[in-house]
């Protein structure tokens, strides 16, 4: 029977968040189309060994009725052009009515790399997804003549997109954290496990993960993880030493806004905005920058932001996902004092 | 060496985008436009490449799909750093689907590599800024039988190719090339350069080679039906306290979003 | 964050340097409650004001605008926000020069330190600059930067703390509601996205959305947005070692209409040479929409490309900098390039603050304030701000952008002080236009009509009256030998004058004589037929227009003011009209006037009529009912020339068959067409009449100005008790004549001074004179006497000089030419001092 197949993307053996809500998205269009959900995991025969069977379980939870191991040495570790080729040789196998992957770097590029061997269209970042009703009906498989309704996002998420996907196998990828990754209701399902075995050239090779490099110490503004900003709420030079002592605690950086460059309290290098570094941290701590667009546009990237400033109105605070409507003299000392305390504590 | 880069022309848009009444099109009336970012990127990593080898015979190839307008685009880079520049001429062509867009990116490349020689590497952004699709560099790369690797943030050019690093969660993936190939960049492999106002003169005066190989090129399975706004979500600012009794309340945050 | 409120006593909308400023200054004034309003987020809300240069030159030709500027950079200073770093302008071509030593007067004349620079001394202070390319510079010490975000904001905190303000950002108004007023609506409330506010007045403060906000009350705020481009550049050593936010001198090219300022490592290059580049209101995105803010908007690099090239060409270096920041920043533009202030015409207590420059901001605030509290301004007379000198034809649309493309490159600009607009014109003409097209009429532009200022027809006269031309281009712009000839001939013979831009108004009713009385200061209650001219004041006694008012009948009276005047006088008697009981009418457009005068007008006129028009039968000042050529006039013996005659006043239908007639009867009176020059420049002058907006400001009362009559009347009008107390007061200036002793330059040829109100009456040492009051000595109208074979100007002076004899100077760019007092009080004719010629 002709199923949907989720490509589970994972790192030596540990899958993706995405790809968890992949498997989520697909069992419901699985539902949909009245057919059954596999999943599809690549790798070899050391990695299956050590973490097959907790991959297998993983896609049981999520309801695969069958978990398809695609097994080779070219696929110890991650390389696009060998996950592209062993899915489409699964494809071709398998005969899937849809393929569906997460919208992670490696699902969206993996699932590409699929689409371009097998010229079919992919469509990307999916949030919502509608079988044509004659598929649902037909469970043969595609008829190949009406099209899919598909809702999908653009813009990082500012505008979403309606489309068609006339195909004869639909590829999509699940639009990350669009869906919840919620396991079968009932428990697991049981999984029955296929191995194939792909026929890798050597060609694949060459796009393989060749090392690895773990991040090296001191991070850059530009790269940090948080960093944590001062504006002329700071009200001087010496100010700054609770923030660098916060971005210390944080493995962060401390930037500025142009008002502080432009009073020397600190160098042109810290500045954050449109005419200093642009950033893109985990975490935005924004202490007293009332938020002049110049600056906004450097740390619009961001994906949180705190902003810590005595005016509610501020610039800062209205654009920020979280605030603290307060003195940043006595709120980011007394922050310091509560990672210490908690990091002192016996776990 | 001969790099082509390849840049989609996308509107500069606030933190609302509005669309077309017919639902077709991003409403660019008050916008300006400019480079998707990680091709803005690419251009940069490009012009670094080349400018750290010897000889003159290296060169920075610029290629855009759409309108006349994208010249715009082209006339950018070649004020930081482009040498080359050619329009694929299609009207309409910022919103065609992926597989389109590939199709008539691959066809262009072919015809400017038989007139100038192959390129040694082939730059794409990650992924376009307004559609999105995560795909067409992968495509092209592919139909013209190259390796590609995607969302990659450095590139160290050597004898035979290219070390090319792809960030992680815990650090970066490291691979290696041999050119030809094909890589996919992503913002933040560097901080690219503004043009200096000689720059801007000068791309005045930048030769802009126009592609008329979109002729035969079918639409792909991906069609538009309409562009629309998600549902407006209430002002967002979580207010965590007024006074440093919030503290607790921020460094749980800080632990929720893992980086304590 | 405080609850939203139901009501306030005023509401100000828009929270950029000029509304922050106003609620600060409403609330010093004793404002107590007061909600500001913006749409945007603060400190930034996305104004002009956010990407403002935040540069501050004070010499400006126009006092208005010095006064208000010197008064911001002292408020800046104040606060501490403010970065005095001098500025040069440089000048690329010989005619900058010149200007340059107009700004020299202009300095002089407001007190302000400046210098001419050499190019050696231009480049001693910005070696960076190319001395290639410049001839020179013109250095203000006082130029300076300020920070008007932080202004704003420690505004808005002065006015919180006193307890006297609500500040709500993120809120947007949605309707600005009226209800019936006595004459006009008045505001009710304003409603928004958090709740209706009921409140008794509203400022808009918005600036380029001001428009639109002025639009939802039913009233009109002429402006439209503009592009001013922008760029930042940067990083360069020599300016990062500076390690100052501005080590050097801003700079301004002014022939290329650039400035270069050093913003720490960077510097700002602006433009004002690019293209217009106009948008609507509602073009403009939101904060939301919009890329950067909704005043930043995409940058159009092709516009800049020529700005680019000049300012390497003046500053080497900058072409390796990168451009780091690119706007087409919006501001606001007028008809005329001044400020929109002061009540709006339509809507009762609905006040228009906008238009306003950074420099300008605080001042802005200050003078805002007064006049919302005082209901005149006290810092400086802003005629020509206020609002309400447009007339209902400058305020659409097509006219505002039309007069804004064509003034915005002017922006640095060499202005002459007598330029002529060249777009918009022949759109409101007198019904003689067809005539005086034939005639040769040269028009200038009078409150928007087109009043012939000299005639081509009458060259002839040049030679036969011997009038030399002008020497100097300058002098001899939008000026003609012709004027003087006309002035000769009208003073010979008779000369006929289309005076249809006059603004004529009619004011009747029951209740119209108590009326009339309370808004002037002169006695109106008169008999049928009489008339009167009466200064009008503001509350503080200064003078707020001077008028000419003919009782037609006992519930009737006409009111005839300037062509630059209307607007203003308008508003203010429909704003002082009672609930009931006067009917205000704009009869303007419906009457067409002409003047005949000279010593054959009499003997002409009566060919035409049977209305017998001697003086003994129809006295001066008196007003008839006529028949002239069987054309129904009347007839109005006035002059302001100084020669015998009449103002005729017909319905507009009639009045190219008057003109005809007129002209017709002339031939055997050697009757010709005399322009406005004559009427509004040499005739007055050689008679001493003064002229609002030039002798007659707020500023002075009419005991110094000479307009005192010995008594009182009984009836209470507007600015009684100032004025009691100006009677009884020691004279801090009085208005005098001066004649130039010489007009010769130190190039060996005569200069002509404007009279534009920026050349100072100085001591013969060169010293400024200011009186005791701190009011500067001035020119405030300068022109030929070709009856007395003299140059004439007319000034305030201390009462210690205020003498006949005393001798003084005048700069005129920047030279000083001897002058002496020649009369002071209330008779400043020089040419025919008792009237014997009007009376004839």
């Amino acid at each position: 029977m002709s199923a949907v197949a989720v490509l589970i993307d994972h790192d030596r053996g540990v899958p993706s968040g995405g790809a968890l809500e992949a498997l989520t998205a697909a069992r419901s269009l699985a539902s949909d189309l009245n057919t059954d959900l596999v999943a599809v995991i690549l790798g070899d025969g050391d990695l299956f060994d050590a973490h097959g069977a907790d991959l297998v379980a993983a896609c049981a939870d999520y309801g695969a009725a069958v978990v398809h191991c695609g097994r080779h040495s070219f696929l110890a570790d991650y390389g696009p052009d060998a996950w592209g080729t062993a899915l489409a040789m699964f494809v071709e196998a398998a005969g899937p009515v849809a393929v569906v992957a997460a919208g992670t770097d490696r699902g969206a590029e993996a699932i590409a790399q699929l689409a371009a061997r097998t010229d079919l269209p992919l469509v990307a970042n999916c949030v919502n997804v509608s079988p044509a009703s004659s598929l649902a009906d037909a469970p043969s498989g595609p008829a190949g003549g009406d099209a899919w309704h598909i809702t999908r996002i653009q813009w990082g998420g500012s505008l979403l997109e309606d489309v068609t996907l006339t195909s004869t196998l639909p590829l999509l990828t699940i639009a990350q954290h669009s869906i919840e990754a919620e396991p079968c209701e009932g428990g697991p399902v049981p999984a029955a496990v296929a191995d194939f075995e792909p026929d890798l050239g050597p060609e694949v090779q060459q796009t393989l993960v060749r090392d690895r490099v773990t991040l090296a110490e001191g991070v850059t503004l530009s790269t940090a993880p948080v960093v944590v900003s001062g504006g002329r709420g700071v009200g001087s030079a010496d100010g700054f030493a609770p923030l660098e002592e916060l971005a210390d605690l944080l493995g962060g950086r401390v930037g500025c806004s142009r008002a502080v460059t432009n009073n020397g309290w600190r160098s042109h290098a810290d500045q954050v905005g449109q005419t200093g570094t642009r950033i893109a941290p985990e975490i935005y701590i924004a202490c007293g920058i009332s938020g002049a667009i110049q600056h906004w546009v450097g740390a619009m990237g961001s994906k949180n932001i705190l902003a810590i400033n005595i005016d509610p109105e501020a610039n800062m605070v209205t654009k920020a996902g979280y605030a603290v409507i307060a003195d940043l003299h006595e709120v980011v000392p007394a922050i310091c004092d509560e990672i210490r305390r908690r990091r002192d504590r016996p776990s | 060496m001969r790099i082509l880069v390849c840049v989609k022309r996308v509107p500069a848009v606030g933190s609302r985008i509005n669309v077309t009444d017919d639902g077709q099109q991003v409403d660019t009336a008050h916008l300006g436009f400019t480079t998707s970012p990680h091709e803005e990127c690419a251009v940069e990593e490009a012009a670094q490449i080349v400018e750290q080898l010897d000889g003159d015979e290296h060169a920075v190839v610029v290629l855009t799909l759409g309108p006349e307008a994208s010249t715009e685009q082209l006339r950018y880079a070649a004020s930081v750093g482009g040498n080359e520049f050619a329009l694929v001429m299609a009207e309409g062509g910022l919103d065609w689907d992926p597989q389109r867009t590939a199709v008539a990116i691959t066809s262009a490349v072919r015809e400017l590599e038989a007139a100038g020689g192959q390129f040694d590497l082939i730059l794409f952004g990650n992924e376009s800024a307004d559609g999105g699709n995560f795909q067409v560099g992968i495509r092209v790369a592919h139909a013209l039988g190259r390796p590609i690797v995607n969302g990659i943030k450095g590139i160290d050019p050597h004898e035979r190719g290219f070390t090319a690093r792809r960030e992680t969660d815990a650090g970066y993936e490291v691979y290696e090339l041999e050119a030809p190939c094909a890589l996919g960049v992503k913002e933040g492999i560097n901080l690219p350069r503004y043009p200096t106002m000689k720059g801007r003169l000068a791309s005045r005066k930048a030769q802009i080679q126009v592609l008329d190989c979109t002729a035969d090129v079918d639409a792909g399975g991906q069609s538009r039906v309409r562009l629309h706004r998600p549902p407006e979500r209430a002002s967002t600012t979580v207010q965590l306290g007024d006074s440093a009794a919030a503290a607790p309340a921020v460094v749980d945050l800080l632990d929720e979003l893992g980086v304590l | 964050m405080s609850d939203f409120p139901a009501r306030a006593d005023c509401v100000v909308i828009g929270a950029g340097i000029v509304g922050n400023c106003l609620v600060g200054h409403l609330s010093d004034l004793g404002w107590t409650d007061i909600v500001l309003l913006d749409k945007g987020p603060l400190p930034n809300p996305g104004g002009s004001t956010g990407h403002a240069s935040n540069f501050i030159f004070p010499v400006d030709h126009s006092k208005e605008i010095v006064d208000l500027t010197v008064d911001s950079q002292h408020q800046y200073e104040a606060l501490g926000l403010q970065n005095t770093c001098g500025g040069i302008e440089v000048a690329r071509s010989p005619e900058r020069m010149e200007e340059f030593r107009r700004r020299m007067t202009s300095a002089t004349c407001w007190g302000i330190e400046s210098k001419l620079l050499t190019v050696d001394e231009v480049v001693e202070m910005v070696p960076f600059i190319d001395s290639d390319v410049i001839l020179g510079g013109f250095y203000t010490p006082s130029v300076s930067a300020v920070d008007s975000l932080e202004t704003g904001t420690q505004m808005r905190r002065r006015a919180t703390e006193a307890g006297h303000l609500q500040t709500f950002a993120n809120t947007e108004v949605l309707d600005i509601e009226t209800m019936a007023g006595a004459n006009r609506p008045r505001i009710s409330a304003v409603v928004t996205d958090r709740g209706r506010i009921e409140c008794d007045t509203v400022a808009i403060a918005c600036g380029v959305w001001s428009p639109k906000l002025a639009q939802m009350a039913g009233a009109t705020i002429p402006l439209t947005p503009a592009v001013h481009q922008m760029v930042d550049v940067g990083p360069f050593d020599v300016l990062v070692e500076t390690n100052q936010e501005l080590a050097y001198p801003i700079v301004r090219d002014m022939d290329t209409f650039c400035y270069e300022r050093q913003s720490a490592g960077s510097m700002e290059v602006g433009s004002y040479a690019h293209r217009p580049i106009l948008h609507r209101v509602e073009d403009i995105p939101s904060n939301e929409e919009a890329a950067l803010s909704p005043t930043e908007m995409p940058f159009t690099p092709d516009d800049f490309d020529e700005q680019l090239e000049q300012a390497i060409e003046l500053m080497e270096f900058l072409g390796d900098g990168e451009i780091k920041y690119a706007i087409n920043g919006l501001l606001s533009l007028t008809p005329d390039a001044s400020p929109v202030l002061g009540p709006t015409p339509e809507v009762e207590n609905l006040w228009s603050v906008a238009a306003v420059w950074v420099k300008e901001g605080p001042g802005v605030g200050r003078l805002m304030a007064e006049w919302m509290t005082y209901g005149y301004p006290r810092m400086t007379d802003p005629h020509g701000s206020d609002v309400t000198r447009f007339y209902p034809q400058d305020r659409n649309v097509i006219h505002i952008e039309t007069r804004a493309d064509e003034h915005f490159n002017k922006t640095y600009g060499i202005v002459h002080p007598r330029e002529q607009w060249a777009t918009r014109r022949n759109f409101t003409c007198g019904p003689a236009k067809a005539r005086t097209d034939d005639l040769g009429a040269f028009y200038f532009e009078a409150g928007g009509w087109e009043r012939p200022h000299w005639y081509e027809s009458n060259a002839d006269l040049v030679d036969r009256y011997g009038i030399e031309g002008r020497t100097h281009e300058w002098d001899a712009r939008w000026w003609s030998p012709i004027t003087d000839a006309e002035h000769l001939h009208l003073r010979e013979h008779c000369g006929l004058v289309d005076i249809s831009p006059f603004q004529v108004f009619e004011v009747s009713g029951p209740s119209v004589v108590p009326y009339i009385e309370k808004m002037v200061v002169n006695k109106c209650d008169l008999p049928v037929g009489r008339s009167i001219y009466t200064p009008v004041l503001t509350a503080d006694g200064g003078f707020r227009s001077d008028l000419t008012i003919v009782r037609l009948s006992e519930d009737r009276f006409r009111i005839a003011t300037g062509a630059f005047d209307g607007g203003r006088d308008e508003y203010w008697f429909r704003h002082n009209l009672p609930a009931d009981g006067v009917h205000f009418e704009n009869r303007t457009e419906a009457l067409a006037t002409y003047g005949v005068w000279g010593p054959n007008a009499i003997a002409l006129l009566q060919t035409l009529t049977e209305t017998d028009l001697s003086q003994k039968a129809f006295g001066y000042g008196q007003v008839r009912d006529a028949l002239l050529s069987g054309i129904p006039v009347q007839m109005f013996r006035i002059s302001y020339v100084g020669d015998a005659g009449f103002e005729i006043y017909c319905p507009t239908s009639a009045g190219l068959a008057l003109w005809d007639a007129i002209a017709e009867a002339g031939r055997e009176y050697s009757l010709r067409p005399v322009g406005a020059g004559v009427y509004g420049t040499t005739g007055r002058l050689e008679k001493g009449y003064r002229l609002m907006g030039a002798e007659l400001e707020s500023d002075y009362n009419p005991v110094e100005a000479g307009l005192a009559r010995p008594r009182v009347k009984a009836a209470d009008f507007i600015g009684k008790e100032a004025y009691l107390a100006a009677r009884e007061a020691p004279l801090a200036a009085q208005l005098c004549v001066l004649r130039f002793e010489s007009l010769r330059c130190a190039e060996g040829y005569d200069r002509f001074p404007m009279g534009a109100g920026n050349e100072p009456v100085l001591t013969p040492a060169g010293e400024r004179i200011v009186d005791s009051h701190g009011r500067v000595s001035r020119v405030t109208t300068a022109g030929n006497a070709p009856s007395l074979g003299a140059y004439l100007a007319m000034a305030y002076l201390p009462p210690e000089l205020a003498a006949a004899g005393t001798e003084l100077s005048v700069m005129y760019q920047h030279e000083q030419y001897p002058v002496t007092v020649e009369a002071t009080g209330a008779n400043l004719a020089l040419f025919d001092p008792h009237d014997s010629r009007m009376k004839a």
